[in-house]
């Protein structure tokens, strides 16, 4: 047998980044990472270090003196203010993240077992409300929880009351009804998501071994939805921690949350580094707050 | 034990099921076998409750469950993914059926481990279901379902995922647990070998309806039509035509000429074109003229191939496009067939080598 060498043309020759990057996997995701890493580090790690180290200093008159110092957290630990502002902030957060986690679960629900092939529209009916501006949401909900509003005058023309609800508009209330609606998209996703990924054969498992649908839910939906549960929690509560605009538009006098006295130090009361060390604190709760919700999940998946 | 009338379903204008009627043993090892697609799978779901009839009865112990939910009937199932919960350790998955009928705990983990034992994973029960390979999560799927006691266990191609080994060694493990249990097993299969190995009785399902139901033997012997013929082992096939009336039938088989017919042309009448199905190993070759009467045909190798226990060997005839196949056992040592293509050679066949079928 005879052996005739067939031979093309040569084989190009890689440059040296190609063949760095073909041997080296790790530096592929690396440089696919930098772009945004490089964002990161400069518009949020930066930032947060100013914070931090400004928390530090302290103002006398219109002078900002930057010797470091634990000036501004004592002070805030003396004043019966902070305390009770953060419990607010965090009562209000909870409270709507709660509720609204809640009543979006079924949603959810609905959207990854049922609708079938209306799934995108029905995804696209629920972003609706967000194709406007927040604002304009918020103006909204003063149209509907206003005393001459939707809810006031129809309950008083069906003489189901006589005068106005006054604590439907500008109060705690109002606050915790509007961050809900505002934040609701993002409760939902991740719990549809998590829904979604379960596989359908777990449920017909569950089925076969003897459990009626309620049954089912609770032994296998539940339990593998909670990590959804728990990214809308966080999704929703880290965002409604720092609101500042809803409680200035529908919030009355006890509705100031913590946000509304950071935006205060840094604007009309000038004194950035109260600000910056009331920020601080907020970040330490947020964190604390959803570590906790964490914790909660693994306690509960073992 | 359990009876299929009449069932059929629809998905739309898709019809999946055709008029199956099958009844099937208590203790027996019944399979459903077809190609992908062929609606055995949609039948079993239809036995399991997760797919409703379009028509038709399904009865166990003469009792009618086609229309209770899957949680009612006395069937378990074995699922093509396992369907291992995730978030259970191996233990809870077994007990699974079990902590819902308020059986004791103590009662509970004596049947979790006596379950453990029987699938050869004892001191597995604290593993996470997620730490399991696919042999492991199989045996556990297994054990979930029969620690229930159901009256009908179904199996959903509950092999296919495992490696060749693993898999024939499962094979006799099922088999010799369901003999040791008694329960009647369905099992869904596109693997033929499978089926065969495996059952006491096999339907053969093609387009939505079963279009054989026999034991192995019977379904290699004696298929009667082209398909299960096709699917069930290799199968070389003749158009040929019936001659003769009264005893005397033969067929005029094209590529290997005339061929007595001992009452197997059954009803035909003369004249009718047949097809004629000889196995690759029921034919014989045989390097010189044989003497004996017996019916033969010279013709050429053109190629062969190896397969460690036996070997194929292709011969091409005269009057046939394609080449026959033949099978024959490999040789230790000198293999006499070794470089054999091109050269000339003669087949033989026996009188029960030949299986008469309706040509289409």
């Amino acid at each position: 047998m005879t052996v005739t060498s067939v031979s093309g043309p040569a084989p190009a020759r890689p440059s040296a980044i190609t063949r760095f990057l073909h041997r080296h996997e790790g530096w592929r995701g690396h440089l696919l990472l930098a772009p945004a890493l490089i964002l990161m580090t400069v518009a949020i790690i930066g930032p947060m270090w100013m914070t931090l180290m400004m928390s530090t200093w302290t103002v006398r008159g219109f002078d900002i003196i930057v010797t470091p110092g634990l000036a501004n957290y004592t002070a805030m630990a003396n004043n019966p203010m902070f305390p009770v502002l953060i419990w607010r902030t965090l009562e209000i957060a909870l409270t709507c993240t709660i509720v609204t986690v809640v009543l979006v679960y079924p949603v959810a629900y609905f959207l990854a077992f049922q609708t079938g092939r209306s799934k995108a529209i029905w995804l696209l009916v629920l972003t609706l409300p967000f194709w406007t501006s927040y604002l304009l949401r918020v103006f909204a909900w003063r149209v509907v929880l206003g005393n001459e509003g939707a809810i006031n005058s129809g309950l008083m023309s069906l003489g189901v009351i006589s005068e106005p609800l006054s604590w439907l508009l500008y109060s705690q209330t109002a606050v915790t009804i509007v961050l809900a609606h505002s934040w609701a998209a993002f409760a939902i996703v991740p719990i549809f998501v998590s829904l979604e990924k379960i596989n359908r054969s777990y449920l017909e498992a569950a089925a076969d071994l003897g459990d009626t649908p309620a049954r089912r839910f609770w032994r296998i939906t539940f339990p593998l939805s909670l990590p959804g549960v728990v990214a809308a929690f966080i999704m929703m509560f880290v965002p409604t921690m720092g609101e500042y605009i809803t409680p200035i538009m529908v919030g009355g006098p006890d509705s100031m949350m913590v946000g509304n006295l950071v935006q205060a130090m840094y604007g009309p009361m000038a004194n950035w580094p109260a600000g910056a060390a009331l920020a601080v604190v907020m970040m330490i709760t947020i964190g604390l707050a959803s570590l906790a919700f964490v914790g909660l999940n693994r306690l509960v998946q073992r | 034990m359990i009876s299929l009338r009449n069932v059929n379903k629809a998905f739309g204008r898709v019809q999946a099921v055709r008029d199956v009627s099958l009844e099937i043993a208590k203790g027996e090892f019944f399979s459903l076998l077809g190609a992908s697609g062929s609606g055995k799978t949609t039948l079993l779901r239809m036995i399991a409750g997760f797919e409703s009839v379009t028509s038709g009865k399904i009865l166990i112990d003469g009792q009618e469950i086609q229309d209770s939910p899957p949680h009612l009937r006395p069937i378990n199932m074995v699922f093509q993914n396992y369907a291992i919960f995730p978030h259970l350790n191996v233990r809870d998955n077994i007990a699974y059926g079990l902590q819902r009928l308020g059986t004791p705990k103590a009662e509970q983990a004596r049947m979790v481990d006596a379950m453990l034992e029987m699938i050869a994973l004892p001191g597995y029960g604290d593993r996470r279901a997620t730490q399991l390979s696919g042999g492991q999560m199989q045996r556990v799927a297994l054990a979930r379902a029969l620690i229930l006691k159901p009256k009908v266990l179904l199996l959903d191609e509950p092999l296919g995922a495992l490696d060749k080994q693993l898999r024939e060694q499962m094979q006799l493990e099922l088999r010799s647990l369901q003999r040791q249990l008694g329960i009647t097993f369905i099992l869904v299969t596109h693997d033929q070998e499978e089926a065969l190995t495996l059952s006491d009785r096999v339907a053969v399902m093609e387009n939505g309806a079963v279009i054989q139901v026999d034991t192995p033997a019977g379904l290699y012997d004696h298929p009667t039509n082209r398909a299960v013929a096709a699917f069930v082992g290799s199968m070389n096939f003749f158009d040929a035509t019936v001659h003769g009336q009264g005893d005397a039938y033969r067929a005029e088989i094209a590529g290997l000429g005339p061929q007595r017919l001992n009452g197997q042309a059954g009803a035909r009448q003369d004249g009718a074109r047949v097809l004629v199905a000889i196995r690759p190993e029921s034919l014989t070759l045989s390097p010189t003229a044989p003497e004996a009467p017996q019916p033969s045909v010279q013709g050429r190798i053109t190629a062969r191939q190896y397969m460690g226990g036996r070997q194929m060997l292709h011969v091409a005839v005269e009057g046939r496009a394609a080449p026959v196949a033949v099978s024959i056992v490999a040789q230790r040592g000198d293999d006499p067939w070794d470089g054999s293509e091109g050269r000339p050679v003669w087949l033989t066949w026996g009188p029960g080598a030949i299986s008469l079928l309706d040509a289409e």
